[in-house]
């Protein structure tokens, strides 16, 4: 889950990660208070999850309160575009007031699990301050990557060779090593699955600072950090996403006409494909569960019948140790609970018991589209939804 | 006739709550050699017929098991995970969705010094039909044959072995991975364990967005694979930065997109299908020529 700079940076301070003074504003007013109460001159940011928010516009700097409140005033409630919301952008709700700093040097730091060696990587470059992406793409060898033993720990040497490589020297070295030890102690013991400062800088006095935080919470492992479920922000979320996660449904809104329902996510998605392959794009993925209980299909086809631009709902369920028959009779309920379903619904339901599933379907009276393939099901259901 | 389960297995049930009790009534009912459960507290009772042991050191002193499948919680799974390695059992599969990454990173450090081999987190497990399973699959799809079946999947990989069987095939065994982006046997470890079964002509791998897996399968297959790979990657019309249900079904930064992983299987002389709906087919098109 991801959690807003401002978040990410109380997380920092306690972890004694360095960030520059500052708290959060709802309000242009509130944004002045803050400025009032922390050293001039100061830097207004937006706080969307998505990056490059300076090129939209929504990081401000202002030298004294009364243009730090402005400076909200801009950016609260402006709908703002990056290169990562989208085209249709995200309204912000917040902004973090800080302190400027005076920047010597900027530097990229960043910690992830690594799939391939199953270990936490510590990635560092002199390039801070852009995407790193991009120095991957352009200059690799600028790109410096430790990877950390997960019973072993960080290395002390591994910090020191770090920084080394950063070129810092002074007490910025020693404040480095440090800070490195402190954000992979914060990565194990937050259980993150990112933590990214980008920029580091080092300041015009030798200190150094992290400037911007992101921070990727571990969804699964909410069970052993009791605060960590309440950093979530609802306004980042599609609300029909929002919806679905209340009911514990794997949903995610997509841009098409064909709206499925699948048990399990390795076939969602190849239920996706193949809308595609017969000229169609799907309107979600959705992932009942393998287990596709009558309860979460209920839910499943309410959030299904939320969005207007479904034309055509498929129904894909591989029968295992849940069967088809049982399946077939949830699907007949749900839709009789909701009432007026208008769309055509196809239905493939495919594995145990599917032939009893099918003759349930047939004689609900409700108007199934029953088909055995999966190429004719998901073809029919492209058909029935206007086609390409 | 197969990899990994075989005659020989032995195998221990870890957490034998509701649901790993009603997995175990049917594996046994399929003939799978299980032969005690891990009930800490309650040693000497019996479930399902199953003996209760305290710990799994002490089922393997007692019974000589040599694997394990866990259905324990999230939260403990890591632990029985590793539980099962130190008694060095050879095939632990762990069936369990939702286990944190950081205590998976632990339970792969500790693989990396053993001889156990794991299948999974997040995974319907392992079938050798007409052998037995380690899993949680309807039986009712597989037919004894020789075509291994690698995925990241659960009901995927039903589909593409209901497929299979259709087609007038059958497996040799039939491995579900784990949709986690830590698991223990990946792909590449899978491939290899077929490349070297007898039993085994072809093998059909069903990857998806996320990670590497693929590519390392890719370049795998072009160095040492014997045997025909037809492949299917799920996932083509994910967008990017979304989990799509798996935890490891993400495309990030760019990486890990579907096109990639058909692109590198493609160059390594694997056929891949666009299709989900045709990979039966063109198994058995593959296989016969």
């Amino acid at each position: 889950m991801k959690i807003h700079e401002y978040q990410a940076k109380e997380l920092f301070r306690k972890y004694n990660i360095p960030v520059p003074e500052g708290r959060a504003a709802s309000t242009p007013e509130e944004a002045k208070q803050i400025a009032e109460s922390i050293p001039g001159p100061y830097v207004v940011k937006a706080q969307i999850h998505a990056g490059g928010r300076g090129k939209g516009g929504g990081i401000k700097p202002a030298s004294n309160s009364s243009e730090a409140e402005a400076a909200a005033k801009q950016i609260l409630g402006m709908n703002l575009i990056t290169h990562q919301t989208g085209p249709e952008g995200k309204i912000v709700q917040k902004v973090l007031v800080e302190t400027a700093s005076d920047i010597a040097r900027e530097i990229y730091l960043g910690a992830v699990i690594d799939r391939e060696r199953s270990q936490v990587v510590i990635i560092s470059s002199t390039e801070g301050g852009m995407e790193i992406e991009t120095v991957a793409a352009k200059t690799p060898e600028k790109i410096h990557k430790t990877w950390i033993d997960p019973a072993v720990g960080l290395m002390p040497f591994q910090a020191r060779s770090i920084c080394f490589g950063l070129g810092l020297e002074g007490q910025a070295h020693k404040d480095g090593v440090t800070c490195i030890q402190n954000l992979y102690r914060m990565f194990v013991s937050e259980d993150l699955t990112l933590a990214e400062i980008n920029p580091f800088v080092v300041t015009k006095d030798g200190k150094i600072l992290a400037l911007d935080a992101k921070v990727n919470l571990d969804n699964d492992a909410f069970f052993r950090h009791k605060g960590h479920s309440e950093l979530r922000d609802f306004n980042e979320e599609d609300p029909l996403e929002v919806e679905a996660s209340k009911h514990n449904l794997n949903y995610i809104k997509l841009s098409g006409s064909v709206g499925c329902m699948v048990n399990g996510a390795g076939l969602a998605m190849a239920t996706m494909d193949l809308i595609k392959l017969s000229g169609s794009n799907p309107a979600n993925f959705l992932d009942v569960g393998g287990t596709a209980s009558s309860e979460a299909v209920e839910n499943a086809f309410r959030i299904l019948m939320m969005d207007k631009s479904v034309k055509c709902v498929l129904i894909n369920i591989f029968g295992g140790i849940v069967r088809c028959d049982r399946v077939a009779t949830g699907v007949v309920e749900a839709i009789r609970n909701i009432g007026n379903v208008e769309v055509p619904i196809v239905a493939r339901l495919e594995g145990t018991n599917a032939k009893e599933g099918i003759e349930i379907l047939q004689n609900s009276g409700l108007p199934f589209h029953t088909i055995s393939g999966f190429r004719e099901a998901a073809e029919k259901a492209v058909e029935l939804a206007g086609g390409a | 006739m197969s990899i990994l389960l075989t005659g020989e297995t032995r195998a221990l049930v870890q957490g034998l709550g509701k649901e790993g009790q009603f997995h175990a009534e049917r594996m046994l009912q399929y003939g799978t050699k299980l032969v005690g459960g891990i009930r800490p507290g309650k040693a000497g009772e019996d479930v399902l017929g199953l003996p209760a042991f305290n710990t799994v050191e002490d089922a393997v002193a007692e019974t000589g098991a040599n694997a394990s499948i866990i259905f324990v919680p999230a939260p403990f799974a890591a632990d029985a995970a590793i539980e099962a390695i130190e008694a060095k059992l050879d095939l632990i599969v762990l069936i369990t969705e939702g286990i944190p990454p950081l205590d998976m990173l632990k339970v792969k450090q500790l693989l990396k010094h053993s001889k156990t081999r794991l299948i999974g987190p997040n995974c319907p497990g392992i079938i050798t039909p007409e052998i037995g399973k380690l899993g949680i699959m309807p039986v009712e799809i597989y037919n004894p044959g020789r075509c291994g079946v690698i995925s990241r999947s659960g009901t995927l990989t039903y589909e593409v072995a209901a497929q299979i069987t259709n087609a007038g095939l059958g497996q040799s065994t039939c491995l579900g991975i784990g949709g986690d982006p830590i698991i223990g046997t990946t792909h590449k470890d899978a491939l290899e364990l077929f490349n070297n079964d007898p039993e085994t002509d072809m093998v059909a791998l069903i990857g998806e967005i996320g990670g590497s897996d693929e590519e390392i399968a890719a370049k795998y297959i072009k160095k040492h694979m014997k045997k025909p790979v037809v492949a299917f990657i799920a996932g083509s019309t994910a967008p990017p930065g979304k989990r799509m249900g798996h935890a490891g079904a993400i495309i990030a930064g760019g990486k890990g997109t579907a096109a990639e992983k058909k692109k590198a299987l493609r160059n390594a002389g694997v056929t891949v299908c666009d299709s989900p709906a045709d990979i039966g087919i063109t198994a058995k098109k593959v296989l016969e020529g």
